[in-house]
């Protein structure tokens, strides 16, 4: 199966009952599949005019209760900066896939790159907190897509499917779990009001046409949802529990895979790098070479760093010019950091990552 | 004596509104209401929804679920609730500078796609909420904050363009025809399709005290004497006779039935 497809197809199994999207390489395939299947599953597919409108209409599809995606890539993915900070301010839980080409600007739209790891983080205005899944397989693809829209719902947060055109493009074998774990939103208890949160920081949802009577709205907001901009008080608090709601439970969401954790020189990857270094691994069964694989990158996990205690060295390939390598870098505690950029379109060789190792001997 | 009307539709813990003296928002708003009253919607089922500027506050004054969304982008997310829920009535309120300068092509394509829904656009010619820049909507020679030497570029027909875009039910009425503009928004709430309702209004703040119309009742007269019937245009047109300077004109300038999406299951 073709990773855009098994994107789809987790998206499906985890109830994606809207998609609105514009067509974009290397992630089209996922929106001419969702034509396909969502109006047979009595679901709502819109092809919108720009990624602008793509954002809006996954956020108003989302408070009427849809679990709602989208997917794009670089170019599309800057025309939904701005909505995506709605979405964080209003707490619209919706799913955002990235297949990543080569940037800035038109770049490489057939080839494969990671350089928009910082923008899904940072892209908007304000300070602001998500969560980005990246997948390095395309089983990864598939149970990460479904795994997002739970996260989504969980945090009452725009999440991010960071993957790229490798993987997108690329054909695997693949198990299809007969049941997806879903996790819907919980709803607004009465009482409550719609942006008062619960003890983990997140509010019940008030579902349009549920009777709440919510007004929604980007400005600052109080907890009843009505604006309130010029009180720093209100500002601060609202922000500050958007930013700690998903920012306090990172280590509690981490989903990684650590390998020789003995190691003392250490690979830590995301996306299709996991894939050279675990080639890398296998052939050199006899050295102790450390992999961490990181499949949610923001928040950032730093602990699992911790997990290899007798790391010495911590080598960061990416398809991009460095971009989580800082995030590495400022979480090592004496701990050298190799940065392995790549850009181009192509990925690491076996070759090159096992000359990184070899240097640090 | 304050008579006190629809109150069911307004968050009266939302009061005072921040519309400036004068302003003709709040009346527009209110022939909304008794529209959407008189079609005995139920608040739980109707959405108000909009962008940013000075119109789009409206609709965090009454009391149904609503989104104040992005600028120019409220039609986007109306898209989406429509698409995902047609069972809910869809009512967007936009302004001129929201709808046709930033929000231009999300206007042509909701208009395309005749969504199920009506979209009333206040125009007051001006970018009020910024405090009085040019919008595509002012007229030649008027002056604005960023036309001071008088605005030089020609100014969108907003209801042409809809008409031309394919909505199914277009009309063009004033804060001055209270009575007409009631019955086109009722017009356009009971129609399937897109209805686009442009409702031309006084800003006295922004446009009129930079432009000789410093107070509102003189803005208000000036629609009134310089509104023309459309019927009116199209004989002055048809016996090729100029339509006078500096007028507009007014009225239902299309009721049809084109095939619509997001209509009541």
């Amino acid at each position: 199966m073709q990773g855009n497809r098994a994107c789809c197809e987790g998206a499906l199994a985890a109830g994606c009952n809207f998609f609105g999207g514009y067509p974009i390489t290397p992630s089209t395939e996922i929106a001419e599949l969702m034509a396909l299947k969502l109006p047979k599953r009595g679901g709502t597919f819109i092809q919108m005019e720009d990624e602008l409108g793509s954002m809006g209409s996954i956020i108003g599809a989302s408070w009427t209760g849809a679990r709602s995606m989208t997917a794009t890539s670089g170019p599309g993915f800057s025309l939904m900066m701005e909505n995506i900070g709605y979405a964080v301010m209003t707490e619209t839980p919706c799913v955002v896939v990235n297949i990543q080409r080569g940037g800035p600007s038109t770049g490489q739209p057939t080839m494969s790159a990671q350089g928009d790891m910082m923008q899904c983080r940072f892209g908007s205005h304000g300070d602001m907190a998500t969560i980005a899944v990246v997948p390095s397989t395309v089983q990864e693809m598939y149970e990460l897509t479904a795994k997002a829209f739970n996260l989504a719902d969980r945090f009452r947060v725009p999440t991010f499917v960071m993957s790229d055109e490798t993987i997108g493009h690329m054909r695997e074998k693949i198990v299809i779990p007969d049941k997806v774990d879903i996790v819907p939103r919980k709803p607004l208890l009465e009482g409550k009001l719609p942006f008062e949160p619960d003890e983990d920081g997140v509010p019940g949802f008030a579902q349009f046409g549920s009777g709440h009577r919510v007004h929604v709205t980007g400005l600052t907001h109080d907890e009843r949802g009505y604006p309130d901009t010029t009180d720093p008080e209100v500002h601060e608090k609202l922000v500050k529990r958007l930013y700690n709601k998903v920012e306090s439970k990172r280590h509690e969401i981490a989903d990684y895979d650590a390998v020789n954790t003995e190691a003392e020189t250490v690979f830590i990857t995301y996306g299709p790098c996991a894939r050279t270094v675990r080639q890398v691994l296998h052939d050199h069964p006899g050295e102790c070479i450390g992999h961490l694989n990181l499949r949610i990158v923001w928040p950032f996990p730093e602990d699992t760093m911790k997990l290899f205690t007798n790391a010495k060295t911590f080598i960061v390939p990416e398809l991009n010019l460095g971009q989580m390598v800082r995030e590495v870098a400022r979480h090592t505690t004496g701990e050298k950091v190799v940065s392995m950029p790549k850009i181009g379109g192509h990925i690491h060789t076996p070759a090159e990552l096992y000359r990184a190792v070899e240097a640090e001997r | 004596m304050t008579t006190r009307v629809f109150e069911k539709w307004y968050r009266e813990d939302r009061l005072p509104h921040i519309f400036c003296t004068g302003c003709g928002n709040g009346t527009v708003m209110n022939c909304a209401i008794k529209a959407v009253d008189t079609m005995q919607w139920e608040i739980d089922d109707t959405v108000f929804i909009s962008g940013i500027g000075c119109s789009s506050r409206a609709p965090g004054y009454i009391s149904t679920d609503s989104l104040h969304t992005t600028h120019g982008r409220a039609l986007t997310f109306a898209t989406g609730v429509k698409m995902a829920n047609p069972d809910l009535n869809v009512v967007v309120f936009t302004g001129d500078g929201d709808l046709s300068a930033i929000g231009g092509n999300h206007f042509i394509h909701a208009c395309r796609r005749n969504i199920d829904m009506t979209v009333i656009c206040m125009n007051n010619m001006i970018y009020g909420m910024t405090g009085g820049q040019g919008s595509p909507c002012t007229p030649a020679g008027k002056i604005s904050t960023t036309t001071p030497y008088g605005a030089t570029e020609p100014t969108f027909d907003l209801a042409g363009l809809a008409v031309a875009a394919g909505a199914n039910h277009v009309a063009r009425w004033t804060s001055y025809h209270t009575k007409e503009l009631t019955k086109a928004i009722e017009t356009g709430l009971s129609t399937e399709g897109l209805s686009f309702i442009e409702a031309m209004v006084q800003c006295p703040t922004a446009y009129g005290r930079r432009n000789k119309l410093r107070n509102a009742i003189d803005m208000v007269e000036w629609m009134r004497t310089h509104s023309i019937l459309l019927q009116k245009a199209r004989r002055l047109e048809a016996e090729g006779k100029p339509i006078p300077e500096d007028h507009f004109t007014v009225g239902e300038f299309v009721n049809r039935h084109r095939p619509a999406m997001g209509v009541k299951r």
